[in-house]
Formats: structure tokens, C-alpha cells, sequence
């Protein structure tokens, strides 16, 4: 087991044939059983078509009922990904992973308030996306620095997700499933979310979180872990240098109003049992230190 | 981005948010005129610049007469305005605005914003207007009223009425204050918005609601959509690096130490930031390369660290996944060529084809110092910038 995807999950991409679609899509059919789990591309106006033998559908609708396709990947650009994942919604979709940087925060809002009572999990928008190691790759995070293992991984960032997973594949811990829930304000799944997941993942023993400064998604999830969490857990959070009302890259990390800032993050995180590290590059072996103790 | 006071109670204006009567002036004698145009006997002459606190650091004054505005204005113009948000050098004044004074009979404080847990835009209104929010929020929690907006159904006029009673608005004036709440709604969410402050929203004498200030910040990611925000950029307001990084989709932020960074993706950028504080240096800069780090992208990020006259070292740290470490050192030997590198770098690779890459920096001949990996890099680029 692993969660949310595994190798028998079949993937429709939604922008598969502009240049970022076509490229990722080639890198996910490729790794593992992509080749048997994508199964299916999104376009209006290319419906019909092929692309390296994946077929092209009018709708989510259409291809989810021709193809049995239950998760998406959108790549569409950020004037239309908010359309893009209320498509995915409406057809009802188990899960839609939005990797499009960019989108307005207001049209977040209204896709939001439009999935509530909806069973579709979102996972972004503004992220690498997701990955089973062994069995599949749904985003743009590289395949091969992944180990299949017993660690789960999630994060706000793209590249800092990619060095705890690299650190942890040298020391020989792999992972179960990596989720990148990305660096937006406005997002779907948050890191409690993923959390519960792996909590109850009978193939994941303990779990890297990996956060950032803004909000306070960080504090919420440390402190349902001190209530719930039966696993070890090891957080980062990137940040503590960066200065107050500054928006550092992501459109969500920003400190502001006094809120969100790194070490206000660590201090809850710590008092909640969570075994912190303030040095990224010691993400991997504080998990492997704290996996001997538990043992 | 930010916009200026006048400029946002323009687009108040045009959401229906009553403000007093003003103008907007570059030099003294155009804020003289304004007054003489102005009708009253009383004035108020105020530093336009996008920091806050511009009160206490006399940047807002009020005039009697038409001598006192042109003392005002120029004292203020050209000066430079130190607030809590500009740092210590401040910001120069170079535009005003002169207003209409008004009897104020009570201060109140309006604000938006996106609340991210809650996943809406968020009203906070509060009787405890003129000063900052934050310290309302430490002090005096209770006195703030936030209510959650449904974005299909939008602010309806029976919440705003109920939040302007609990801020102590008198009936006689609740349908002034419904106009202004909704305004300041819609004006959000039309102009795509990600913060907004009336600071202080005024009661006159004469049972008036006013915006007597306001704050606008909008969200980058909608300004395609807003060719008319998007005019209203002031570039003397944002810093220069900053600006020149932008041109070349380079996401930089200037900070006060000395080891320059240069990283793809942002969460990395603030960790490699965090680890050259933890070994006991100080990050000169933020700086995301993004994911297609093109060798004219680094070496316009080369240039950019450099413009900063107290850089001493630079780290380059990449996590190559679909970007290809042969190619960032390419581009890392090139750029070092043409800037004509003066100061250490340090580089870290990892990653796809990473001995590929480390054999083109090690060929190259350039003195550049390895790191096997970041807390090496980091170890390396500080005891390099001590050593400069």
C-alpha cells in the first residue's frame, strides 16, 4: 500500500499537448507503470488525436467513461487551471493534482467554495505533484533520486521536498509516498490532510514534513500529531532568515502581520513531539537517528 | 503590488467608498494650487509612498492656511520618510496628496484580507481605528470583528449593517457604512485584491462615513487581467535589483549580509538562505533561478549578486531533477567567465548527471570550491566570505 496513488491508479492529464504537458508526460509515462497508468489526455479542440499513443478526449467527463481514468494531472495554464480543476470536480474525480504555477488566489477561492460537499481531494495548485516509488509518477519531480521504502514525505516546496528525498535514498530509507502540496495561499489537501493518510498507511513507519513560512498550516498539523499521531515524525521549515512582509518566491510564503515566521513554526512543532531539524541538511539523518530510538 | 493612498481611494471611489476631496501633487506649487482648488479652511498634506506609519515619521500634516500647505509640501517632498516599514534609510517623498480636511468624530479601522484556513476573504473591522491592527490584536483582541465572506453570495447588506453596529456605528449613519463595506467588498474582489485597509474609516460631525486612508495590495498572479492596475506601478517604490530581476523572470529579494545565493525553487532558496545564517554567515540575497535556469538566466543572476557592494562569496546551490546539472555548470562556468568573478563562489550540485557537471567546473580552470553537499557548501562559503 502507499497514498492516494499506486500502480494500478489511471491518470488523465489534463493540458497534456502544450509544451509542459507533453514534456512531464513523456518523464510519468516512463517511470514505473506509467505506461499502463496514464491512459488518457484532455483537450477540446485536439480531441481525437494521439499523443506518444495516448489518446486525446473532449472532456474529463468523456475520459474518465472511455478510459476508467479516476485522477488527473493538470498542466493547463494559470488563466485557465481553476477552470481546469472545477472540470475535474464536476466529473466527479477521486483526485486531482494541479501542478500550474500562477493561478489568482480569487479564482482558488471560488473553485474552492465550489468543492465543498464534493468528494474530490485536490493536491496543489503550484506543486511537483506526487509519487509511489516503484509504481508511479504523477508531476514533474525527477523519478530516479526516489527509493521505494517506508518513509512517507510531504512539502510545501518542490526542490526542498527533492533533497529530504535525496538525502533519505543515500542513507538507504526509502519512501512510501512524496506528496508536494505546494506553495500556494489558496490549496487543496494541507499537510494534516496527508498526514491522517500516512498516520493510517500500514506501509508507512514515519514521515518527513517539510514546511515554509506563511500561514499556519504547519502549527494545525503539529498539533493534531501530539493528539494522533501513532508514527515518528521529522519537520523542517524553510524560512528563518527570510524577512517579514516579503514574498519569497512562493505566492504563499510571506510572513505577515507576525504571523507564519519559521521559528514561531518550529517552537509549536516541537512542543507538539515532532522531531525538528533547523539544518536542511540534516533532514535525512534526524530520521534515521529517531528511527533507531523508536525501534 | 502595492499602489499609493490616492490611488487607491480612487478605485474607493469608483466602488461608491466616499473619501475627502484631494489631489495628487508632484512639486510645491502644485500643491499650493490643489489647496486654492480645494475649498475649506483646513487641510491635510500627506507623503505618498506604499510604506505605513507614514504619520508618526511626519509624513501626514495638517495645514491652516495656504502658507502652512506650502510648508508642508516642502518639507515633505524629496525627504527621506523613515516609518516601521520602510527600514532605516526610508523612503524618499516624492509625491503628495492634499486633501480637504474633515471634523472627525471617531477613528474606526476596516481591513481585508484572504484567510487561508478558512479558505474566504475576511472582513475585520474594529472600533480602534488610526492605529495599527497588529497591536489591536495583541492589546485588545475582542475589539476586532471579522466575518467570513461567501464568494457566491458576497457581503450582503444585513452582516455589513451587523458589523457596523458592533464597531459602534450609530444608526444614522449604518446605511453610509453598509456602502462603504460592500464597496470595499467588491472593489476586492473585482481588482483581484489580496489585501485591503481603510485605516481609519471616520465618522464626521455631520454623521458621514469616510475613507480617510487607503491600502492596496493586489495579486501578482491576476495583474493579466488588470492592465489598469498595472499602470498604477510606481518603480520608485520597489527595489532596483528587484526590478532587474524581474525582467529576466529571476525571483530576487535583497537582505543585509554578504554570501550571495543562487538556487532553483523557492523553498530551497530559503533553506540554503537559513543554512548560511546556521554556520554562522549572513545570506546576501534570495534568489530563485526557477526551473529552466538558461545559461543568459544565470548570468544575469551572476550580475545581479554582484551589483550588491557588499557581497563576498557566492553560493550556488542546485538540486538539478529536470533541470541537468551539466547544464547549470555550463552556464555557471560561462557567467563566471563574463562577469569576470571577483569574489569565491562555491558550488553544490546534486543531482540528474551530476558528475557530468562537476567535471565541466573542475575543467574549466576557474577557482571554484566544490560542496559535496549543503552543509559542506554552506561550511565552505562562509569561512570563504570571513576570509575575503
Amino acid at each position: 500500500m502507499s497514498i492516494l496513488i499506486d500502480k494500478n491508479t489511471r491518470v488523465m492529464t489534463q493540458g497534456m499537448t502544450g509544451k509542459v504537458g507533453q514534456f512531464h508526460t513523456v518523464n510519468c509515462k516512463a517511470y514505473a507503470n506509467g505506461a499502463n497508468c496514464f491512459v488518457a489526455g484532455v483537450n477540446p479542440k485536439k480531441a481525437g488525436e494521439l499523443f506518444e499513443d495516448i489518446r486525446v478526449y473532449a472532456s474529463v467527463r468523456e475520459a474518465k467513461a472511455a478510459t476508467g481514468a479516476t485522477v488527473s494531472v493538470i498542466y493547463v495554464p494559470p488563466s485557465g487551471a481553476a477552470a481546469a480543476i472545477d472540470e475535474a470536480v464536476e466529473a466527479e474525480l477521486d483526485l486531482v493534482i494541479c501542478i500550474t504555477e500562477g493561478i489568482p488566489v480569487h479564482d482558488m477561492l471560488r473553485t474552492r467554495y465550489k468543492m465543498q460537499g464534493k468528494h474530490t481531494l485536490l493536491i496543489g495548485p503550484n506543486c511537483p505533484g506526487l509519487i509511489t516509488p516503484d509504481e508511479i509518477k504523477i508531476g514533474i519531480m525527477p523519478g530516479h533520486i526516489h527509493k521505494k521504502g517506508r518513509i512517507g514525505v510531504v512539502s510545501r516546496s518542490g526542490t526542498l521536498t527533492y533533497e529530504a528525498v535525496g538525502q533519505l535514498t543515500a542513507l538507504g530509507l526509502g519512501q512510501s509516498t512524496c506528496v508536494g502540496i505546494g506553495g500556494d495561499p489558496v490549496n487543496g489537501l494541507k499537510h494534516l490532510d496527508v498526514m491522517r493518510l500516512f498516520n493510517d498507511d500500514p506501509e508507512t513507519d514515519a514521515v518527513i514534513m517539510v514546511g515554509e513560512i506563511g500561514g499556519s498550516d504547519e502549527e494545525e498539523c503539529a498539533r493534531w500529531i501530539k493528539d494522533n499521531m501513532r508514527k515518528p515524525v521529522v519537520g523542517f521549515i524553510a524560512g528563518v532568515t527570510a524577512p517579514p512582509g516579503k514574498r519569497m518566491g512562493h505566492a504563499g510564503a510571506i510572513i505577515s502581520g507576525g504571523q507564519g515566521g519559521a521559528s514561531e513554526k518550529l517552537a509549536v512543532m516541537e512542543e507538539c513531539g515532532i522531531q525538528i531539524t533547523r539544518n536542511p541538511a540534516e533532514m535525512g539523518r534526524t530520521m534515521q537517528k529517531i528511527l533507531k530510538g523508536w525501534s | 503590488m502595492k499602489i499609493h493612498e490616492y490611488q487607491g481611494k480612487e478605485i474607493l471611489r469608483q466602488f461608491g467608498v466616499p473619501t475627502p476631496h484631494g489631489i495628487a501633487c508632484f512639486g510645491v506649487a502644485e500643491a499650493v494650487d490643489a489647496a486654492q482648488q480645494l475649498d475649506g479652511t483646513l487641510w491635510v498634506v500627506k507623503a505618498q509612498i506604499h510604506a505605513g506609519g507614514r504619520g508618526k515619521g511626519g509624513g501626514v500634516r495638517v495645514a491652516k492656511s495656504i502658507d502652512e500647505v506650502r510648508g508642508a509640501a516642502q518639507q515633505m517632498l524629496g525627504m527621506h520618510l523613515v516609518t516601521h516599514q520602510t527600514g532605516k534609510d526610508g523612503q524618499v517623498v516624492r509625491r503628495l496628496l492634499v486633501e480637504e480636511g474633515a471634523q472627525i468624530s471617531k477613528e474606526l479601522y476596516l481591513g481585508m484580507v484572504i484567510d487561508r484556513s478558512a479558505q474566504r476573504v475576511a472582513l475585520l473591522a474594529s472600533s480602534e481605528g488610526g492605529m495599527e491592527i497588529e497591536q489591536v490584536a495583541a492589546r485588545s483582541p475582542e475589539k476586532i470583528h471579522t466575518v467570513h465572506i461567501d464568494p457566491v453570495a458576497g457581503l450582503d447588506a444585513k452582516d455589513a449593517a451587523g458589523v457596523a453596529r458592533k464597531i459602534g456605528i450609530s444608526e444614522i449613519s449604518i446605511a453610509g457604512a453598509v456602502t462603504v463595506l460592500q464597496g470595499l467588498y467588491r472593489a476586492f474582489v473585482e481588482k483581484d485584491a489580496i489585501l485591503a485597509e481603510i485605516n481609519p474609516l471616520v465618522l464626521t460631525a455631520d454623521g458621514r462615513v469616510l475613507a480617510l486612508d487607503a491600502k492596496f495590495n493586489f495579486d501578482s498572479n491576476a495583474l493579466y487581467r488588470h492592465p489598469e492596475i498595472v499602470l498604477l506601478r510606481d518603480l520608485d517604490e520597489e527595489d532596483p535589483a528587484e526590478i532587474e530581476a524581474s525582467k529576466f523572470d529571476l525571483s530576487y529579494i535583497s537582505l543585509d549580509g554578504d554570501i550571495g545565493c543562487l538556487v532553483n525553487g523557492a523553498g530551497l532558496a530559503m533553506a540554503t538562505m537559513d543554512i548560511i545564517k546556521l554556520y554562522g554567515g549572513k545570506p546576501a540575497n534570495f534568489l530563485d533561478v526557477g526551473g529552466g535556469a538558461s545559461k543568459e538566466k544565470v548570468t544575469e543572476a551572476f550580475k545581479l549578486m554582484l551589483h550588491n557592494p557588499n557581497l563576498k562569496a557566492i553560493l550556488v546551490n542546485i538540486f538539478g531533477g529536470i533541470m541537468k546539472c551539466d547544464v547549470i555548470a555550463e552556464g555557471v562556468v560561462a557567467a563566471a567567465r563574463e562577469v569576470h568573478l571577483s569574489v569565491p563562489l562555491v558550488v553544490r550540485l546534486e543531482g540528474t548527471n551530476v558528475d557530468i557537471g562537476k567535471k565541466i567546473l573542475v575543467e574549466s580552470g576557474l577557482p571554484i570550491i566544490s560542496g559535496s553537499d549543503m552543509a559542506d557548501a554552506a561550511q565552505k562559503v562562509v569561512a570563504a566570505a570571513k576570509g575575503a
